[in-house]
């Protein structure tokens, strides 16, 4: 099989034609082998067929309510997204006032997909997210302006998974690298605590963290100065995610060649100057891999903050279907929900994998 | 040529080592190391591999530490002070075996770094002089690519020049044509010949015994962590007074 998949044929002109001859040479080309092929092939086209016929001819687009879909077809009923998606997506966030929460979307997103642009990685850039971090600030919280203000209690949805994950992703990650140098610091004091930072915080379910945020942090604070709660469980994440990374960067760190330090060393290069212009940036570089996967798993982990009861997009969709209504849609919700979280994910990993490229291109030997 | 180069125009002492003692752990990597480089002399270390050559230059500009004894460098005593070390390295450049460009880094980027940020070299200047270097090992052309595209013979060209560059007193270089194929071996040679030849102060540990012939004004032969010979390179070629000595050069002249 592995030898006839180079039997392709150069001389194939049109696909169709090509096709069929891989086709003869790879899934065609004994007795037992066709056979399983059109089994397997029966079978994939069964599964197709159902969930098209669950998801799109059986299913109801518009109905007032579930008992009203279950009448209309046998399907899905997608009457409940058309009904429920602007609570799910914004939540609890006074309904006259959602469109401040859509600006926040529609910045943080622009922003997000012009860093993503190589061209783009300039100074102007980071001045501009600070100046979208602060807009949407004044946005979310409201208050100046003539804008009403809004308690961060009832932020809600999509906004506030995107600022979680973001705010964390940028705090987080300078504080990884941080926490990375001091682990291998040569200063003892430096290096214990960081890597007792680092090893407390993996070792212990980020639900703990939410936990210990939400519940103990007021413990601690003095009378009077209080912690939103979005505040917290946003240090919570920032804090977890910095471990992961710093870990990654570490081994970026150790993945250098010494020659490389030693270069940076006999030129005279001064310690932060040697690791700002030399090592970081190498070692960030060889790592992009794990440090993306982080962030996935990090954009994902935000929907835990359900637990200390934020509304974020997991706990919103959670919610809509308690609705007497509409209850029981779980399917339909959760693959709602699933479709978003898949999207931003899916579009995360690619990026990783066409930046490693870039980043590689005609500077490795 | 070279009858000129060798005539001793040599100023005062500028690297002295007074019995440099090294333990890595247990074992004794340099045992009472005592050496006198002069302004403008160039000093050829040869010797088995593990016989400690390489520990001892990487001990002149600290890349390595030593446990006893005195290293002072153009007047500066290297201590566990990091200002001293950071003086000292800015008048040392350091060639290595793995040549050790920055691999993310342009030609020109590698060239300009050190000195703009070490020495506060302007921009626009640090640029010209890197233009300059490069000029002088001849490859002006490779300004702009990246170390990963030149050949192993033009990155050492360039690592050099990156050296030369800060304006260094005195260049070490750890077996700079080692890791090169044998056909570019020439072209670093050339390019350090031309360097000796203008009375930069070199120490090079090197097994290319013709450049130490036609340049050095004293070629050392270390073993065991110790100077076992240290001589002209006519009397240390033609008349070596050690056995180590005559069974290494035996088996590196063939």
């Amino acid at each position: 099989m592995a030898t006839a998949t180079t039997m392709l044929p150069a001389s194939g002109s049109n696909g169709l034609q090509r096709f069929g001859l891989w086709a003869r040479a790879n899934l065609f080309n004994s007795v037992g082998n066709s056979i399983i092929t059109v089994l397997f092939g029966a079978l994939a086209l069964w599964v197709a067929w159902s969930i098209f016929k669950w998801g799109v001819i059986d299913a109801v687009f518009v109905a007032p309510n579930m008992r009203a879909c279950q009448t209309a077809g046998t399907g899905a009923c997608w009457a409940f997204v058309g009904e429920k998606w602007r609570f799910i997506l914004f939540g609890r966030y006074p309904y006259e006032e959602q469109w401040r929460t859509a600006i926040v979307l529609v910045l943080l997103f622009g922003m997000t997909g012009a860093s993503f642009v190589p061209k783009l990685w300039r100074r102007e850039t980071a001045y501009a997210w600070v100046a979208v971090l602060i807009i949407s600030g004044v946005l979310m919280w409201g208050g100046v302006l003539g804008l009403v203000p809004v308690e961060s209690d009832l932020w809600s949805g999509l906004p506030l998974t995107m600022i979680l994950s973001l705010l964390s992703m940028i705090f987080g990650f300078i504080l990884a690298v941080f926490l990375a140098l001091g682990r291998r610091s040569n200063l003892p004091v430096v290096k214990l605590i960081c890597t007792a930072f680092i090893e407390i915080m993996r070792g212990v379910p980020l639900i703990t963290i939410l936990f210990m945020a939400s519940l103990m942090l007021p413990l601690f604070l003095p009378p009077g100065f209080s912690v939103s709660k979005v505040l917290r469980a946003l240090i919570a994440i920032t804090m977890f995610l910095a471990a992961y990374q710093a870990e990654d960067i570490r081994a970026g760190l150790m993945a250098l060649p010494k020659g490389q330090f030693e270069a940076a060393d006999a030129l005279g290069l001064s310690y932060w100057r040697k690791t700002k212009s030399i090592v970081l940036p190498q070692a960030i570089t060889i790592v992009i891999p794990p440090l993306v996967g982080n962030l996935i798993g990090n954009f994902k982990n935000t929907s835990l903050v359900s637990i200390i009861s934020l509304l974020d997009l997991m706990n919103t969709t959670q919610v809509a279907l308690v609705d007497p209504n509409w209850r029981g849609l779980t399917s339909e919700a959760y693959l709602f929900l699933g479709a978003i979280y898949f999207v931003a994910c899916f579009a995360m990993s690619r990026y990783s994998q066409w930046l490693e490229v870039l980043l590689n291109k005609g500077k490795r030997r | 040529m070279s009858e000129a180069a060798k005539a001793p125009k040599l100023g005062a002492p500028i690297i002295e080592m007074r019995d440099v003692n090294k333990w890595y752990g247990e074992f004794h990597v340099l045992k009472n190391v005592n050496l006198q480089v002069r302004k403008g002399e160039r000093v050829v270390v040869c010797g088995p591999s593990g016989s400690g050559k390489s520990t001892a230059i990487r001990c002149i500009n600290r890349l390595e530490e030593h446990q006893k004894g005195q290293i002072i460098v153009d007047g500066i005593e290297l201590t566990a002070n990091l200002k001293n070390i950071e003086l000292i390295r800015r008048e040392v450049g350091m060639v290595f075996q793995q040549f050790n460009l920055f691999p993310h880094l342009t030609v020109l980027e590698n060239l300009t770094l050190a000195p703009i940020w070490v020495r506060k070299v302007p921009k626009k200047e640090a640029e010209e002089t890197a233009m300059y270097y490069l000029n002088r090992v001849r490859i002006p052309e490779q300004a702009n690519k990246y170390p990963g595209q030149l050949s192993g013979g033009q990155q050492q060209r360039v690592a050099i020049a990156r050296s030369l560059c800060m304006k260094p007193n005195i260049m070490l270089f750890d077996e700079p044509t080692s890791a090169l194929d044998p056909e570019m071996v020439k072209e670093v040679l050339d390019t350090m010949v031309s360097l000796a030849n203008e009375g930069m102060t070199m120490l090079c540990v090197t097994h290319e015994m013709g450049f130490a012939r036609q340049v050095a004004d004293r070629v050392i032969f270390m073993d065991g962590g110790q100077i076992v010979e240290m001589n002209t390179p006519e009397a240390f070629f033609a008349n070596p007074q050690h056995e180590r000595t005559k069974l290494f050069l035996s088996q590196i002249l063939h």
